[in-house]
């Protein structure tokens, strides 16, 4: 039984909406809560308005939180206060973007080789929603991503940066030179010299898991563990289907079982639908022009069955050419005997790709991760 | 002078409307709870909503001096935060030379009068004053950590000299383009605010405000294309700022409102893409609303 006198103490009310917050999986921690309380120490606590704008600025932290915060606020509070109009960084802020649906084309327009006998399944423009249980590897697949780690360890290709580091004979230290100087009495006895630090490059993955990709993304997803896994901080994963799915988040988990697993249940459109130029589109919108394309490998594994507009797809090829180090495409049938990159999708990107790759076998991700330690 | 003391979000409103800055409710009470609380104030969203101007008209509202860190990839704590004068401390030791007790010149060498502040330090010792750290994403993790020690103490300490401690914190405000994320450990420390486009109406009144010449249909016509430009998928939408450079430029060459020929002749100062333009010029009908 709670005491009524409890409900009216802000420390016991806003605790509880922190707590709401956090199972909703806004970064409402400790640290933001007491902020929260002490700063509703300065406003009128009984007005919703204040209330809210006083939780929202101590509790979010960014602007996926916003969302979240507000449909909490609204179950909390008892939904007194209308969402503020144009106070949401909308679908721009959000991970998971949903992309507008393409009408059906005519089957006279499907390319000839959408119907190749080898297909798993035909790309399609339905947007199924799926998720995809990875809850259980078995011995053979954790040791591949072992053997991946291993494979990416060492290579990651590096930067150079405008921070430097005392060494060589390149820049001079002035800070340095000029205090051994101070010290000795004024006199020049050695110049201090600096040269450029050198950073990991960023990697950009972004992967195809709609239907007709299906037998290949697994092993792709597990390479993009293993590469998140190598380089926690300068590798992003992305999948795309019907929607745009950022999961570096969830790949982070040390313990491959459970980071592809919560892959597994983040990314909703599993083999769902083809609509990369859109999901392209949202990335660069999103990400990748505000930095994380920039300077960066990126690698698409896709098939290029787009079925969406290809004529778009092109588009953000351009762009994100224009702003990445390298472009990679992994396509998992250019291995295959006969291949020739025709599919829509494919003749659309070409143009703007560095290296097209296989990715079918563990031997053609052994040449991928060549390619991007030496980008 | 007394510190500027404000009694609600409201009264924070009216004196930054004041000084020129149209907030929303959301901006008022985070400006209110930032100075009441003396947190930082972390600031998001699109480029071009006016971040950087919230922190100029803080500044006006609480007279205090506006000191700005504009942050680049590279920046170190000695562009940050000090300096010392090499070429003079040299001068010194050269002028002073013969002198016969060595530790005095020593001492003298790092004396506060051979320390360059930069701008944290600066703003640190002129009190009042608002440090606006711009742009946060552009600089390196190390500079996060190194930012979020001064922030801790309000402090900057100097092996060779000591502790230089704020007497009256400044108001920090950091902005934040999100080109990357930014350290969860600085966010923490801060009141965080996404600062979105602004609604039609603010969108009008911050127009009318910046260029009162301008003709009142050619304001409304500009914010409603520039909403419809937010709208369309752009590579780049447009900010505030543009929409204020847009109607200035429009102004500037006569126009009373905003049709497809001037339109068209001054997109260059709405949309900074090639292919925004192109794709803007296709439907330049449409733009207007028509």
């Amino acid at each position: 039984m709670v005491d009524p006198a409890d409900l009216l103490d802000p420390v016991v009310t806003m605790t509880g909406f922190a707590r709401a917050l956090r199972a909703n999986g806004v970064a409402a921690d400790s640290t933001r809560l007491a902020t929260a309380i002490e700063a509703l120490g300065h406003v009128d606590a009984l007005d919703p308005e204040r209330v809210y704008w006083t939780g929202r600025l101590t509790l979010c932290g960014e602007p996926d939180d916003l969302p979240r915060y507000d449909a909490v606020f609204d179950a909390w509070f008892g939904g007194r206060l209308p969402p503020p109009a144009g106070g949401q960084p909308s679908a721009r802020g959000g991970q998971i973007v949903q992309l507008r649906p393409v009408a059906r084309r005519d089957a006279a327009h499907a390319e000839p080789d959408e119907r190749e006998p080898q297909l798993a399944s035909a790309a399609s423009d339905t947007e199924v929603l799926r998720h995809r249980d990875l809850s259980s590897l078995s011995d053979a697949e954790r040791q591949e991503i072992d053997d991946l780690v291993a494979l990416l360890a060492p290579r990651v290709g590096t930067r150079r940066t405008r921070r430097h580091r005392p060494r060589g004979r390149d820049r001079i230290d002035v800070s340095r030179t000029v205090r051994t100087m101070l010290r000795d009495g004024g006199e020049l006895a050695a110049l201090a010299r600096l040269r450029p630090r050198v950073k990991p490059r960023r990697l950009v993955l972004v992967i195809d898991v709609s239907g007709s990709m299906s037998p290949y993304a697994d092993v792709l997803l597990r390479f993009a563990h293993a590469a998140v896994r190598v380089a926690p901080r300068t590798a992003e994963i992305f999948t795309v289907s019907t929607r745009l799915t950022r999961v570096t988040r969830q790949l982070r988990l040390r313990d491959p079982q459970q980071a592809l697993a919560a892959a597994g249940t983040a990314i909703p459109d599993w083999s769902g639908g083809t609509r990369l130029g859109e999901g392209l589109q949202a990335f660069l919108d999103l990400w990748g022009q505000r930095g994380t394309a920039r300077r960066a490998v990126v690698v698409i594994a896709s098939d290029g069955w787009e079925r969406g507009d290809a004529a778009l797809l092109g588009e953000q090829m351009a762009r994100l050419a224009r702003l990445a180090h390298r472009v990679v495409w992994v396509n998992p049938h250019r291995g295959k005997e006969g291949f020739a990159p025709v599919t829509v999708g494919m003749s659309a990107a070409l143009p703007h790709i560095d290296d097209l790759l296989a990715g079918h076998t563990l031997d053609a991700l052994h040449n991928l991760a060549d390619v991007i330690a030496h980008a | 002078m007394p510190p500027v003391e404000f009694a609600d979000p409201p009264a924070v409103a009216a004196a930054l409307e004041e000084a020129g800055y149209l907030p929303d409710i959301g901006i008022a009470t985070a400006a209110f709870l930032a100075l009441r609380m003396g947190r930082p104030l972390f600031l998001e969203g699109d480029p071009g909503v006016g971040k950087t101007a919230l922190a100029q008209a803080l500044a006006t509202v609480t007279a205090a001096r506006l000191v700005r860190l504009q942050c680049y990839e590279g920046i170190e704590a000695s562009q940050a935060l000090y300096d010392w004068d090499f070429p003079r401390q040299i001068l010194h030791l050269r002028a002073a030379a013969d002198t016969d007790d060595r530790t005095a010149l020593e001492a003298s060498l790092y004396d506060r009068r051979f320390l360059v502040a930069r701008p944290i330090l600066q703003a640190l010792e002129h009190a009042p004053s608002v440090l606006l750290i711009d742009e946060i994403d552009r600089a390196d993790d190390e500079f996060e950590a190194f930012l979020l020690e001064v922030l801790a103490d309000n402090a900057v300490t100097i092996p060779e000299l000591g502790t230089i401690a704020a007497a009256v914190p400044p108001l920090v405000v950091i902005t934040s383009n999100r080109t990357r994320e930014v350290h969860d450990a600085l966010k923490r420390r801060c009141l965080y605010h996404w600062v979105p486009h602004p609604d039609f109406a603010r969108e009008v009144a911050i127009v009318r405000r910046r260029i009162p010449e301008a003709a009142a249909k050619l304001v409304d016509d500009v914010a409603g294309a520039a909403a419809r430009l937010r709208a369309a998928n752009l590579v780049k939408p447009p900010g505030i700022a543009e929409t204020i450079d847009w109607t200035q430029a429009l102004h500037v060459l006569g126009a009373r409102r905003l049709d497809p020929a001037m339109a068209e002749a001054t997109l260059g100062a709405a949309l900074k893409y090639r292919e925004d333009i192109v794709r803007v010029q296709r439907d330049l009908a449409s733009l207007l609303g028509g």
